[in-house]
Formats: structure tokens, C-alpha cells, sequence
């Protein structure tokens, strides 16, 4: 028997409901992901073969006691103060053979930022927040550091230049070109930040 | 004037949804995009803290999650109110830390397995102690490389 009319229309009126199940489903099932944070090296478990001597004036101490007090240097110091602290101990350059610190070059402070040392050490009873503020203070003197640093050579933020290189979308033209741009400011102020064993006094 | 007839009171016409599924796909597929599946369900309060310097994960196979908080509501019968670590679904203690990094590198591939990152996702209100003996673990199975994964903000608030 030849067809007459054709072929028969397809009803779509579910479509709709088929459609806001698959929704409802991925909305169930999904999360929109937190995944940005603090990055940080452990120093390794066997401890270095040659002992070496770091002067007393190249580290720069912060003890956090339990109550979130702050002890930098031997002395209490408000949160908001450290930043600027950390900040003028690693730019300080007492030796003179880092050209481009604007420090005071106190001669009881660091040497130049490639021998400065900023030793972190914590209670076991201190808040995980307020950890992580400190942290975010000292990795944030570096940043300013390297920005300001970073818009004097190339015009534009380290932090930003960072991010773009480390973005797997950059095209990889650009990103070879950044690499040693980066690779440079970070070797201006390398980051050495060092965690001692937690006491428990 | 017969041209613009009256029509029938209560004879509402009919809204056309012939693009209602052209509407709902697409809202599903932006989920589909912005959305990542969830791993597992969290056992424990998870409050991340604020801060200012963060940089992002980049590349999520090459990740291995630590969550620490206190154990939720209804688990705080069995668990009590300490903070505890879960590990994929499950609560786990310190020691089996370093064998649960090992077991998840061992899981990635090859070219994988010296890039990977440790993310620990820890509670705001968790004390220093247990985080220095998660620490202190994963120095032991040589996974050096931690993100403390919080929020992006202002790091002051978390003082409050």
C-alpha cells in the first residue's frame, strides 16, 4: 500500500519534561568547584647532607602563639603590620649587591633577598584561620614585591603575568615568551619560607 | 465595524510552549559546562577560610583531596565534635594518610604521578595540631606540593 501523506509528525510535547529531568539530574549531581588557594611547598623529610649556617639577621621569625597573637622578631606585632614588616626585611639589602631593593640597608637586617629566610612557626593549638591569614600576609609581601618589580621591567603585574602562564588555555607562543619573564622576577625575590615543626607549649 | 469582532469573553488564547525545551536545554547545558560531577559527599563541616593570594588548580586529574573539619550533625553521635579527616567517603585517621596518597598516585598515570598537588580543604575553626600531623605525613610519602584550597577574599575576615 503506497503512503499518502508523509511521514507521521512526531509528537515533542514531552520533550520538555525529558529535557528538565536531564536538569534536574545535573543539578543534583553537580557542584560549582572552590579550587583556588594557597599553593606551598613541604620541605622534604631527610634533612640537607651539608650543614649549612644561616646568620641570625637573614631570618626573619614569626611565631604564632595559640591565641593568634603574633611574636615577629622578638617583638608583638598586629596582623595588619606584618605584611609591610615582611616586606622591608626581605627588601632590605644590607650587602648592597641587590640593585633594584629600595630597603633602608640597615646592616642588622637581611643581606639581599636571595639569602632572606622567613621561618613561619605555629602552635598546634592556633586556628587553622588565622594560619592561613599569615600565610596569605607573607605570600602577599612577596607578590607586592615581584608586582612592583615586575611593572618596572615589563609593565604589568607578576601576579597576572603568573596566572596567564600557568593557564593551560595561554596559546604556547605566549607562553614561552612569559616563562622567562617570570622565571626572572620570581628569581629577584625568591620565595623561601620555611615551617618549622609545631611546639606545643 | 465588524472588522475588529469582539471576541468571546474567557476565550484566553493559548501561550505557545513550543520553546520550552529549546529553553530547558539550554540551561542544562550551561550546568553541563560550569559544573564539575561531585567526588564525594562531605562528612565534615567545610568552611573554608578567605584569601587574598590565591592561585588557581588548574588541571583537576592531577589533584588529591584532604578534607578536615568537625564531623556534621548527624554524625557527631558516633564521631563527636572534633575535627576529623575524611578521606574519599569515609573518616580516617592521621596515620592513614600516607598510605591513602600512595594508593591515589598509584591510581594516575605514570606522567602524572611526580605532578600531582595535595589540596586540603580544611574547616576555618580546625587547630594547627592536626593539620601539622597531616603534615608531616605527607613529607613521609613525598608529597610536598599542598594547596590550602579557600575561598577567594579578603584574609582579615577570617578573624572575625
Amino acid at each position: 500500500m503506497p503512503r499518502r501523506k508523509g511521514a507521521p509528525e512526531v509528537n515533542a510535547g514531552s520533550m520538555a519534561d525529558i529535557a528538565f529531568l536531564l536538569l534536574i539530574f545535573f543539578l543534583v549531581t553537580t557542584t560549582i568547584e572552590t579550587d583556588a588557594g594557597l599553593d606551598r611547598m613541604l620541605p622534604p623529610i631527610e634533612p640537607p647532607d651539608e650543614n649549612v649556617v644561616i646568620k641570625q639577621k637573614n631570618i626573619f621569625t614569626v611565631n604564632i602563639n595559640k591565641n593568634g597573637q603574633l611574636l615577629v622578631e622578638d617583638q608583638l606585632m598586629q596582623l595588619k603590620d606584618l605584611r609591610e614588616a615582611a616586606m622591608s626585611f626581605l627588601e632590605n639589602g644590607a650587602d648592597g649587591s641587590c640593585n633594584y631593593c629600595q630597603g633602608r640597608k640597615n646592616p642588622e637586617s637581611s643581606d639581599n633577598p636571595d639569602k632572606a629566610i622567613i621561618s613561619l612557626k605555629n602552635d598546634r593549638e592556633t586556628k587553622y584561620s588565622t594560619y592561613i591569614t599569615v600565610q596569605n600576609e607573607l605570600v602577599g609581601a612577596y607578590n607586592d614585591l615581584r608586582n612592583r618589580e615586575a611593572q618596572r621591567l615589563y609593565g604589568r603585574d607578576f601576579t597576572v603575568m603568573e596566572a596567564e602562564f600557568l593557564n593551560p588555555e595561554t596559546p604556547s607562543n605566549v607562553r614561552d615568551e612569559l616563562k622567562d619573564k617570570v622565571k626572572r622576577v620570581q628569581e629577584m625575590f625568591p620565595q623561601k619560607l620555611s615551617e618549622a615543626e609545631t611546639t606545643s607549649n | 465595524m465588524g472588522k475588529f469582532a469582539k471576541k468571546k469573553d474567557g476565550d484566553l488564547p493559548a501561550v505557545s510552549t513550543a520553546s520550552l525545551p529549546d529553553i530547558v536545554f539550554m540551561l542544562l547545558f550551561f550546568f553541563m559546562t560550569v559544573t564539575t560531577m561531585k567526588d564525594s559527599s562531605l562528612l565534615v563541616e567545610n568552611t573554608l577560610p578567605n584569601a587574598s593570594e590565591i592561585k588557581k588548580l588548574e588541571k583537576k586529574d592531577r589533584v588529591i583531596y584532604i578534607y578536615v573539619g568537625k564531623p556534621t550533625r548527624e554524625y557527631q553521635k558516633v564521631f563527636g565534635t572534633e575535627p576529623k579527616i575524611q578521606l574519599n567517603d569515609k573518616f580516617a585517621s592521621v596515620e592513614e594518610v600516607g598510605s591513602y596518597i600512595l594508593a591515589e598516585r598509584a591510581k594516575k598515570p605514570q606522567e602524572l604521578q611526580n605532578v600531582l598537588t595535595t589540596a586540603l580543604k580544611v574547616d576555618k575553626n580546625a587547630n594547627m595540631g592536626l593539620i601539622a600531623d597531616i603534615k608531616q605525613q605527607l613529607r613521609k610519602v613525598n608529597a610536598l606540593k599542598v594547596n590550602y584550597t579557600t575561598y577567594e577574599g579578603n584574609a582579615f575576615n577570617n578573624l572575625q
